[in-house]
C-alpha cells in the first residue's frame, strides 16, 4: 500500500512519546506511525518523556480495559531497524521507575541530553 | 519555504485545526508553500462534509476545502485513523461495504506514508495539537 520514497533523502526523525499508553489513543497511534515510517529507511530515534515512559513498562495487562496491549510491539522494533530508544532519566525518577522496570533495552539520558537530541533532529513527531 | 502540516485534533473541540488553518493561510500570504496537510488521530474529523455549525460560527471543514481549492493544497486523512472514526470516501465505502461516504471536497484518504513523505520532502513539518 505504501510506496517507498526514491529520493534517497535520509533525515533524522525523532518520535517523542509523552503520554501514558492508555487513557488516550495517542501512544498507540504514534507507534503505528513509527511502524509505517520504518519502511522509509530514515534515521529514526524514539524518545520517551513524562508519562510516555509508562509505555515501556514491563508486564502490562490490558485485558480488563478492552484495549490492545501494544507494549509488546516495542520489543519487536529492532526487526524494523528502529533501535535507538531514549528515555529521560528525570521522567523515570519522578515516577518511581528504574531501567529495570522497562521491557526493552533503552538508553537513559538526562534532560540536557534530551534537549540536544531534540535540537539535533530534523523531523519531530510529538505524540 | 515548503511546509508540511500535521493536525492531530478534531474540529471545534480543540483549537489545533483553527491554528493550523490560520498558519497555512498566513504562510501562503507570505509567499510560502504548503506541501500537504495531514490529519491524524481525531484530526481526521476535520474532513467531514456533514458538519452543520451554527451560521455565526466558522465552518471548519469547508474552510479547509476552500483553501485547498484555491491554493492546490493536498489534504490527506490517515486511512487507519479514518476507518476507526467512520470517515469514509467513495473508495473506502466500496471496500468496506458502507452505505454512505462523508468526505468533504478536496480531502482524500491515504496511508501514514504520506505523513512520513511530508517529513522528508518539506523543510519544516509543523504539528498542531496538544
Amino acid at each position: 500500500m505504501e510506496e517507498e520514497l526514491e529520493s534517497g533523502v535520509v533525515k533524522k526523525f525523532l518520535y517523542i512519546n509523552r503520554r501514558a499508553p492508555h487513557g488516550t489513543v495517542y501512544a498507540h497511534e504514534a507507534l503505528e506511525v513509527v511502524l509505517i515510517g520504518a519502511a522509509f529507511e530514515q534515521d529514526v530515534s524514539l524518545a520517551f518523556i513524562d508519562d510516555g515512559v509508562f509505555q515501556l513498562k514491563k508486564d502490562q495487562d490490558t485485558s480488563e480495559i478492552n484495549t490492545k496491549n501494544f507494549s509488546k510491539i516495542f520489543s519487536a522494533l529492532e526487526m524494523y531497524d528502529v533501535e535507538k530508544l531514549y528515555v529521560e532519566k528525570e521522567s523515570l525518577e519522578l515516577r518511581g521507575l528504574t531501567e529495570d522496570d522497562l521491557s526493552v533495552d533503552v538508553k537513559v539520558i538526562d534532560s540536557a541530553e534530551m534537549k540536544k537530541l531534540i535540537t539535533d533532529s530534523e523531523v519531530i513527531f510529538n505524540f | 519555504m515548503l511546509f508540511g502540516i500535521l493536525v492531530n485534533e478534531g474540529p471545534y473541540q480543540h483549537q489545533a485545526s483553527d491554528s493550523a488553518y490560520l498558519f497555512a493561510k498566513a504562510a501562503i500570504e507570505e509567499g510560502h508553500k504548503i506541501f500537504r496537510v495531514f490529519f491524524y488521530h481525531d484530526g481526521v474529523n476535520n474532513g467531514t462534509r456533514l458538519a452543520t455549525p451554527p451560521q455565526d460560527d466558522r465552518h471548519i471543514p469547508n474552510r479547509w476545502s476552500e483553501l485547498a481549492a484555491e491554493h492546490e493544497i493536498d489534504l490527506v486523512l490517515c486511512v487507519a485513523a479514518a476507518q476507526r472514526r467512520g470517515m469514509v470516501d467513495p473508495d473506502e465505502m466500496k471496500r468496506n461495504k458502507k452505505d454512505a461516504d462523508n468526505i468533504a471536497e478536496k480531502f482524500r484518504i491515504s496511508g501514514l506514508g504520506q505523513l512520513i513523505e511530508a517529513g522528508v520532502q518539506t523543510e519544516r513539518l509543523i504539528t498542531f495539537g496538544d
